[in-house]
């Protein structure tokens, strides 16, 4: 395990309790955008000695709620978990559905969920490198993604009619066919954004005060990523070349040529660098998948209107913005599950706090917190 | 007694005219912000949302006189006048036209430097009154960033004083050949940065944004008080502005008299909307790298200006 | 990374079978996923060996209230491999007790308190095991088949 090296040795009486430490609340709810996280620092002079995050002020009992729903029901639920990716959160529960009831879709539903859930990870991405822009202060470039972001909200509303919990990908395909004009408008997008990022990109990347910020905060090596279970943009930063659409490859992923970035410091820089990358990549696959995609039926065919699967368990993953997503469904034959557990990235990823915020100030608790990337839906569920 | 009448006239006048730039400098920073950010900024409250600031004026003045209990209440409510009062002084001695400044003394220039400088002791006031752990070391965090941008500030006007051989206004403005501005190139960079820093602004701006994480040195003043805080740093910005215009950029230079004024106003219109354009685009600084800033990097360069400005001086 | 082919089941039961012949015959494939049954007290000599194995990653710990048992299952990967399985074991409903993992894979810290917060299972060994989903003073393991609440509402079964 990896160990700060802090700037002077803390005092210590003889019971080695630390004398000039002060703890200070960081509480539940404060401006930098992230959502309800706690976080009980002990800081020594400037220096954070410790970091605690304390969460569940957003546990809504998802799972528990999910036995007492039917697995259609479910879906509105699996919304709620990362708000911010409603679409891939409905799709890792559907393709667990699918494993456990044998459900095979039609090729333009596994097209379709592609291309929503690529354009969940641009809209997931601009709100990622926004906040941790505002968090450092360049609060314009918080108002650019988010224009980034209002453009695909908008695409998901004419798809679907909500812009922020879609219930849109079903066990089975997804609910709607694409409307009139959607495709066009969509790749006006995907045409546009690459020049748009590439603005964003020199004015905040390439700022000195922001690369101050930025690197050599909250380094996280490879083993360290690998150990703690990091996955996503926070372990790819740091070099582990893991992302599931490649390394364990599902749906009609393999049709399509694109690439994965990976850092090499590990550093708060590089996960951001990871997440503007693979915006363009997203691009690119939705450009790709709007051409391969044939007309046909969006639905599964004979499907039962109450999904009865067999007896077992199943688990299946999908690798959403903020690593891989996975959902273990068991199964007793009746219409609600028995069992459905998430397993949320962004849970994952926040245990890794306390190992990376020591050492640092103040200040890069805030922009390392921010680089974690967490959604608070998905981390307490 | 009529020196007593000027100087309740210019006292007036400087109240008014901070009140005036408050006003307007909000609305500046407003739809300065707002087109930075692809949006439109008050658009509503009078032609172009003049009249917006006005409005939230009268809101704050209407708003409930919070005073926290555990604050020592009369150091509380000194603090934002003692912020406020030395930056209203300061905009006395600068020169507006050629041969006039309200206070035309012969150390002018040095009691710009100096007298705002008293409004970091507002600033400590104002966390220490406040009675709340984190207000206070805000505060502290505050000062120290201030003292610490004085020096390359110092320095910085030092080298015009040289070359121009006087602290007197008038003289400084009158001595002022075009041509300076070449020399002063660096200088000015960093008397802008130092302004900057000064008023707490752009990326300078930790201890109003510590308020992210912890409270800001006035996190507890909330109503009319806060906003004696906010005419405070527009005031300075205005004066700032000015002073650099005057001193930096000739003043009323190439016209004389009252378009003189004008000249000069639009150059510090110019400065303050810089200003408001750093402020937005860039992130803000950690405190260790805003330090080492102010010494590692404007010290020298304000120093290497004042060599080239002695040498040069000397050659004339 | 390379295209390299991903470790299939078959394989993997083979790798696993030479390398540590007595958990083979537990090992099984079951809905398209590699699955470990282990004794619940022989769990951690197991989750060691499946790590010098090549299993690096531990993903996710959960549990399933199974009626007189608890079955915790630890989602483990393995990235040299590209192969990902279930390693799992029981443990009774009375005293609900298994060794943690923690000195393994230190991932397994969260995932392991989440567990003892919603099933009451205590893992021995866990350096820091207390509830973190719900507040400290809850009373109760909500996930557990039998929990009963004043503000649980059952939904009804028209369907």
């Amino acid at each position: 395990m990896s160990t700060a090296v802090l700037s002077r040795q803390p005092v210590v009486d003889e019971e080695g309790r630390s004398l000039e430490e002060l703890v200070v609340n960081v509480g539940p709810s404060h401006p930098s955008t992230h959502g309800v996280c706690r976080v009980i620092v002990h800081l020594d002079g400037e220096v954070v000695t410790k970091a605690e995050p304390v969460i569940g002020y957003l546990h809504r009992g998802i799972e528990k709620m999910a036995e007492n729903r039917t697995y259609l029901q479910v879906v509105p639920l699996t919304d709620r978990l990362d708000y911010v990716g409603s679409m891939y959160s409905n799709w890792a529960y559907c393709r667990a559905v699918e494993r456990l009831a044998g459900i095979r879709l039609p090729e333009r539903a596994e097209y379709l969920r592609v291309i929503v859930c690529e354009l969940q990870r641009i809209a997931s991405h601009m709100m990622a490198l926004g906040s941790a822009a505002a968090d450092t202060g360049a609060v314009s470039m918080f108002i650019y993604t988010f224009d980034q972001r209002e453009r695909v909200i908008e695409l998901f509303e004419e798809l679907c009619g909500a812009r922020l919990t879609y219930n849109f990908v079903r066990p089975g395909g997804v609910s709607f066919d694409l409307p009139e004009r959607w495709e066009e408008t969509c790749r006006e997008f995907c045409s546009a954004l690459p020049k748009a990022v590439s603005d964003m990109d020199k004015l905040y990347f390439g700022n000195t005060i922001a690369r101050a910020r930025m690197k050599s905060v909250g380094v996280l090596s490879l083993d360290d990523a690998v150990a703690w279970g990091a996955s996503g943009p926070v372990a790819r930063g740091s070099g582990a070349n893991w992302d599931l659409r490649k390394n364990d490859p599902y749906s009609v992923y393999p049709r399509f040529d694109f690439e994965v970035p990976v850092g090499c410091n590990g550093d708060v820089y590089d996960r951001a660098r990871v997440r503007l990358y693979e915006c363009y990549e997203s691009c690119r696959i939705i450009t790709q998948a709007l051409d391969q995609m044939e007309p046909g039926p969006v639905k599964a065919e004979g499907l039962p209107r109450l999904l009865r699967p067999n007896p077992g368990d199943a688990y299946d993953h999908i690798e959403s913005a903020r690593g891989s997503l996975g959902v273990y469904l068991v199964s007793d034959g009746s219409p609600r599950p028995y069992r459905m557990k998430v397993r949320s990235p962004a849970f994952c990823n926040l245990a890794l706090l306390p190992l990376l915020a020591v050492g640092h100030t103040m200040s890069d608790l805030v922009v390392v917190l921010g680089s974690l990337d967490p959604v608070f839906g998905e981390v307490d569920r | 007694m009529t020196a007593y009448l000027t100087g309740i006239a210019y006292g007036l006048g400087g109240g008014i005219a901070i009140a005036l730039a408050a006003l307007l400098g909000v609305w500046a920073e407003r739809k300065v912000s707002a087109r930075i950010q692809l949006r439109l900024g008050p658009t509503e409250v009078g032609p172009f949302g003049l009249f917006q600031t006005l409005a939230d004026t009268v809101k704050l003045v209407l708003k409930e006189d919070i005073t926290p209990r555990e604050a020592q209440v009369g150091l509380f409510r000194v603090a934002p006048l003692v912020v406020f009062a030395p930056i209203a002084m300061s905009l006395v001695v600068i020169p507006f036209t050629t041969g006039w400044a309200p206070l035309n003394t012969e150390v002018g220039l040095l009691f710009f430097l100096a007298v705002p400088s008293l409004s970091v002791l507002g600033v400590l006031l104002a966390g220490w009154a406040s009675r709340n752990n984190y207000a206070t070391l805000g505060g502290m965090r505050g000062a120290a960033q201030m003292i610490s941008y004085e020096l390359p500030r110092t320095l910085s006007v030092l080298g015009v004083v040289v070359l121009a051989g006087s602290m007197r206004p008038t003289e400084v403005l009158a001595e002022w050949r075009w041509w300076w501005l070449l020399l002063l190139a660096v200088g000015f960079i960093v008397y802008f940065i130092s302004s900057l820093a000064e008023l707490n602004r752009g990326p300078f701006d930790l201890p109003e944004a510590e308020s992210e994480l912890v409270a800001g040195y006035f996190a507890d003043y909330s109503g009319i008080r806060w906003a004696i805080f906010m005419m405070a740093e527009y005031g300075g910005l205005l004066a700032a502005s000015l002073f650099g215009a005057a001193v930096f950029l000739g003043g009323g230079w190439p016209l004389d008299g009252a378009l003189g004024v004008l000249v000069l106003l639009a150059k510090a219109t110019a400065i303050v909307v810089a200003m408001m354009w750093v402020k937005w685009t860039y992130p803000r600084m950690r405190p260790d790298q805003l330090m080492s800033t102010a010494w590692k990097v404007l010290v020298p360069m304000a120093l290497v200006q004042l060599a080239a400005c002695g040498v040069v001086a000397l050659w004339l | 990374m390379s295209e390299n082919a991903r470790m299939t089941f078959d394989e993997l039961r083979e790798h696993l079978c030479s390398t540590y012949p007595d958990l083979c015959p537990l090992f099984s494939v079951e809905f398209g996923d590699g699955v470990l049954h282990i004794d619940c007290g022989k769990l951690h000599d197991a989750a060691r060996d499946l790590k010098s194995l090549g299993f690096d990653r531990l993903g996710m710990v959960l549990a399933v209230d199974r009626g007189d048992t608890f079955e915790i299952i630890y989602r483990l990967t393995s990235r040299s491999m590209r192969v990902g399985m279930f390693l799992k074991c029981n443990v009774s409903r009375e005293k609900p007790a298994v060794r943690s993992v923690c000195d393994i894979w230190p991932a397994a810290n969260w995932h392991e308190r989440e567990a003892y917060d919603l099933f009451g299972i205590e893992f021995e060994g866990h350096p820091d095991l207390r509830r973190i989903l719900l507040p400290p003073e809850w009373e109760g393991h909500p996930l557990r088949k039998d929990y009963v609440d004043d503000r649980m509402i059952r939904r009804p079964d028209y369907i």
